[in-house]
């Protein structure tokens, strides 16, 4: 375990991705096999059975610390981190011990065998064998979501210079259902590719927003437009008389969206396509809102088929009759797709997302700004010659969204941030005017400055009016310009409507409270916006 | 009834008896200062008094101002009130207020620290009734590491900086931090470098005896390049800025106890964090208020609310007092905001 906690703290000790990629490659060419495989494994999004629950870990925390139970509870949202909270409560390790990283994963695994009081044995001897650092990273995997500023991208990257393989090559054998538990490190990484998961998925090609006006893509005519769903990036695998359907985290969705597998009847095997999932009413895609009903759900029931039906909307072609499109340029591709699709009956859960003409940029931006009548939240500009990359690559996709909806609001509560933002205040509330009352309508996190938020931490400090727990209602006097995506109906929500995407765009020094926004106001962006 | 020892005006911290302020934070007639950070010591007070230790640092900052001084453990009688300054271990100079009036004896913390930095004058546990304490750190999550595991860890930085052809750039509160530092550095490694502020509190601490290793202030006409592996101490708001960058290539460090903290430390984009710091932790405030002996205890400054449940469960009478300290000079480092 202290080579594995050597890499981490090599990798959090430096912002830059060419260092973490080096230290990460070093791992690699040392490591033993096994830990290696758990390195890609936890990089990758992927990480052990649960051993046990958060709230016994907090206990047993709490009592080998020798503190009450709240207060570690109070100390973990200031902290940011449960798995950094309790390797900070406990006394220091006794029996200081140096196993490898594939040891206490098979420790926390083979757990569930033994009974409740052992397992708690086992936790409390791993605590006292492990130094801060160790314990922070032993209870990451079980509290799980191993983010420590690895992306798959750079651990590949980092594979890739430790093995001498190629980068997209190795993306590709990281896709799909595969777990330690399943492979070992040679077969995922080193064997010949013969028995290839019939349900692996392609790296996904992301894209970019455009810096500043598409006039700077030079000539029109080597670029494609497409309408930029609001729905939920897909890959729709076709293969072996089966179908699989990838969400662009790389999760398995294909339980969600039963309505996908009737693609089976229309299309050959060995097909992939790339898409957007949407719900659809028959002739358009319906709100993100009928659609976030369906996320999240692996059993869907039968009202909500009928309610809130998708499609995919499909704008690129991977694989046919099982041969790798990739290399081949959009245009082709984007034939051979509109080939493969024309002609499917109105109910299959399959359409092209259609490419839009236009003889120059201006004649764009006049499209664009009908997006949002177009259920569509801005363009896609994708070059005509451009191969499907893997990972966010700069130059040949673009997307081009339209500027969000913005409303300027009140700030009436405030809350102490986690994690990397634990100190200061960043979590606030903000309210529109009905009357003389302020009506709170979202909370938002994001969109200030380090500075602008030390500044506002200053400010909350000195202007709490009540505190609630954790929360402060401050003196009603800062107006923001917040910035949103999306509005709809809710009457969960005491304003009525709910946001999507909200942030803080501007600090509105200039405005005194009194010239916010109402709440009529933010009914009118919702009748516009329906 | 009888009047409190101490209460708690708008103004700050006040003494009825003695007709005089602690660490006011807005103009009084008659302010007794524990030390010269500016959260502490602010400016406007007609009279000021603080430890001999303090007093040069204080006119230093504050400019022409009254100032009368004690030694550490001098009795003075202000109105009723027997007023004494006690070493508080925080930074040179920094005191405890002790307060005794009728029998009956306060004391105000002032920012401390347990642990002898080598520099600062050691903290002395005061016996008290009541206790006003800070508790920056006041979670079970703040523990300090040894201060020379921290100084070997900053001395392989430094050296490991120095052996890539970088600049280290130490970012530190000009004022304590920054001297503290310096007495853990390796001067073998190379030259120490200072930003003019935190060279100007050296040398009005040096002119008082404090021992500092030897540094030299960045001129403008200092070339980086006739300056290979050296460190620079400066005020973490200089990181980042053009005074910054005409280091050449560098890697930056802060110095804090909220560096125990990754998510602090990933947010404050440094490339290091130690954890050092002249706050007392979780272990060290309790150690405090034990030695002190006192019943009612205050806590300001910090987790207050979760710092004073605790200590209420453990059996003292513990309550919150609302003050401004901190802020504008908040650990993190924030020096010149706000």
């Amino acid at each position: 375990m202290k080579d594995f906690a050597a890499l981490f703290t090599a990798i959090d000790q430096t912002t830059k991705t060419s260092l973490k990629t080096k230290a990460l490659a070093d791992y690699f060419t040392q490591a033993p096999d096994a830990d290696k495989l758990w390195t890609i494994a936890l990089f990758s999004g992927r990480r052990p059975k649960r051993a046990v629950t958060t709230t016994q870990l907090r206990e047993w925390a709490a009592e080998k610390a020798g503190i009450p139970l709240w207060l570690l509870e109070e100390s973990y949202p200031i902290v940011g981190d449960l798995a950094e909270t309790i390797a900070l409560v406990l006394p220091a390790p006794d029996q200081m011990t140096d196993m490898p990283l594939s040891h206490w994963i098979n420790t926390l695994q083979d757990i569930y065998k033994v009974d409740p009081d052992t397992r708690k044995t086992h936790i409390l001897a791993a605590w006292d064998q492990l130094d801060t650092t160790e314990r922070f990273l032993f209870n990451k995997l079980i509290t799980g979501g191993f983010r420590i500023g690895v992306s798959q991208k750079l651990m590949t990257r980092a594979l890739a210079q430790a093995t001498g393989q190629d980068e997209p090559n190795l993306a590709h054998r990281l896709m799909g259902g595969w777990t330690p538990d399943t492979t070992s490190y040679h077969a995922l990484i080193e064997a010949e590719d013969k028995a290839a998961d019939l349900s692996r998925p392609y790296p996904f090609y992301l894209s970019y927003q455009i810096d500043d006006d598409p006039e700077n893509l030079g000539s029109p005519k080597n670029w494609q437009a497409e309408w930029k769903w609001d729905g939920i990036r897909g890959q729709l695998i076709l293969r072996g008389g089966e179908h699989h359907v990838w969400s662009r985290g790389e999760e398995l969705i294909t339980d969600r969206f039963p309505e996908l597998a009737r693609a089976l009847d229309h299309l050959p095997d060995g097909t992939v396509l790339d898409g957007e999932i949407v719900t659809w009413d028959g002739a358009a895609p319906m709100s993100f809102n009928t659609l976030q009903k369906r996320i999240g759900r692996k059993t869907v029931p039968i009202k909500l088929l009928k309610d809130a039906p998708v499609i995919l909307l499909a704008y690129d072609l991977l694989e046919e009759n099982g041969k790798d499109l990739r290399q081949l340029p959009l245009a082709t591709r984007r034939a051979r797709l509109d080939a493969l699709l024309t002609d499917l009956p109105p109910d299959a859960p399959l359409r092209t997302s259609p490419a839009i003409p236009f003889p120059d940029w201006q004649s764009l931006a006049q499209i664009r700004a009908d997006a949002r009548e177009n259920r569509a939240e801005g363009l896609m500009i994708k070059r005509l010659d451009s191969p499907y990359l893997a990972g966010r690559k700069k130059g040949d996709w673009w997307k081009w969204k339209l500027d969000p909806l913005t409303i300027d609001a009140v700030m009436i509560y405030a809350q102490q941030g986690h994690g990397r933002r634990a100190n200061l205040f960043t979590d606030f509330t903000f309210a529109v005017w009905q009357g003389n009352d302020l009506v709170p309508f979202t909370k938002a996190y994001s969109g200030l400055t380090d500075a602008e938020f030390n500044q506002i931490t200053a400010w909350v400090r000195k202007n709490t009016l009540q505190r609630f727990g954790p929360v402060r209602q401050v003196r009603p006097e800062h107006v923001f310009e917040i910035a949103f995506e999306g509005i709809h109906e809710s009457p969960r929500h005491k304003s009525g409507v709910a946001l999507r995407f909200p942030r803080m765009s501007r600090w509105r020094h200039d405005k005194p409270a009194q010239e916010a926004n109402t709440l009529d106001d933010l009914k009118g962006i919702l009748n516009a916006f329906q | 009834m009888r009047d409190p020892v101490l209460t708690f005006t708008d103004r700050g911290i006040f003494c009825p008896a003695g007709g005089f302020h602690i660490d006011p934070w807005r103009p009084v007639d008659r302010a007794l200062i524990t030390h010269g950070h500016a959260d502490h010591a602010r400016r406007g007070h007609n009279h000021y008094l603080s430890t001999r230790q303090a007093a040069p640092v204080i006119r230093h900052r504050l400019g022409d101002i009254t100032i009368d001084t004690l030694r550490y453990g001098e009795t003075r009688r202000i109105g009723d009130a027997d007023v004494s300054f006690l070493p508080a271990g925080h930074i040179p100079g920094s005191a405890q207020i002790r307060v005794a009036v009728g029998g009956e004896v306060w004391v105000v913390s002032g920012d401390y620290k347990i642990t002898p930095d080598g520099l600062s004058e050691p903290f002395e546990p005061v016996p008290c009734h009541s206790f006003i304490t800070e508790c920056t750190f006041g979670l079970p999550v703040f523990k300090w590491p040894d201060q020379a595991d921290v100084a070997r860890d900053l001395n392989a930085w430094w050296a490991a900086n120095a052996a890539d052809g970088k600049t280290s750039i130490l970012g530190a509160y000009s004022l304590g931090k920054a001297q503290r530092l310096m007495t853990l550095l390796n001067p073998d490694i190379g030259p120490l470098l200072t930003h003019g502020a935190v060279e100007a509190t050296n040398a009005v601490l040096r002119a008082q005896g404090y021992q500092l290793p030897h540094t030299q202030q960045i001129e403008p006409d200092l070339r980086i390049k006739d300056r290979p592996g050296a460190l620079v101490i400066a005020p973490p708001a200089a990181l980042g800025t053009p005074w910054a960058r005409k280091l050449g290539p560098s890697s930056t460090a802060l110095a804090s106890g909220w560096m125990g903290l990754r998510g602090v430390r990933r947010r404050r984009a440094a490339d290091r964090g130690f954890v050092l710091s002249d706050h007392a932790d979780w272990d060290g405030l309790l150690s405090a208020i034990t030695a002190t002996g006192a019943e009612n205890i205050y806590a300001t400054h910090g987790y207050t609310d979760i710092f004073a449940r605790a200590l209420n469960e453990m059996g003292w009478a513990a309550q919150i007092i609302p003050t401004e300290f901190g802020g504008t000079e908040d650990e993190t480092g924030t020096e010149a905001a706000a």
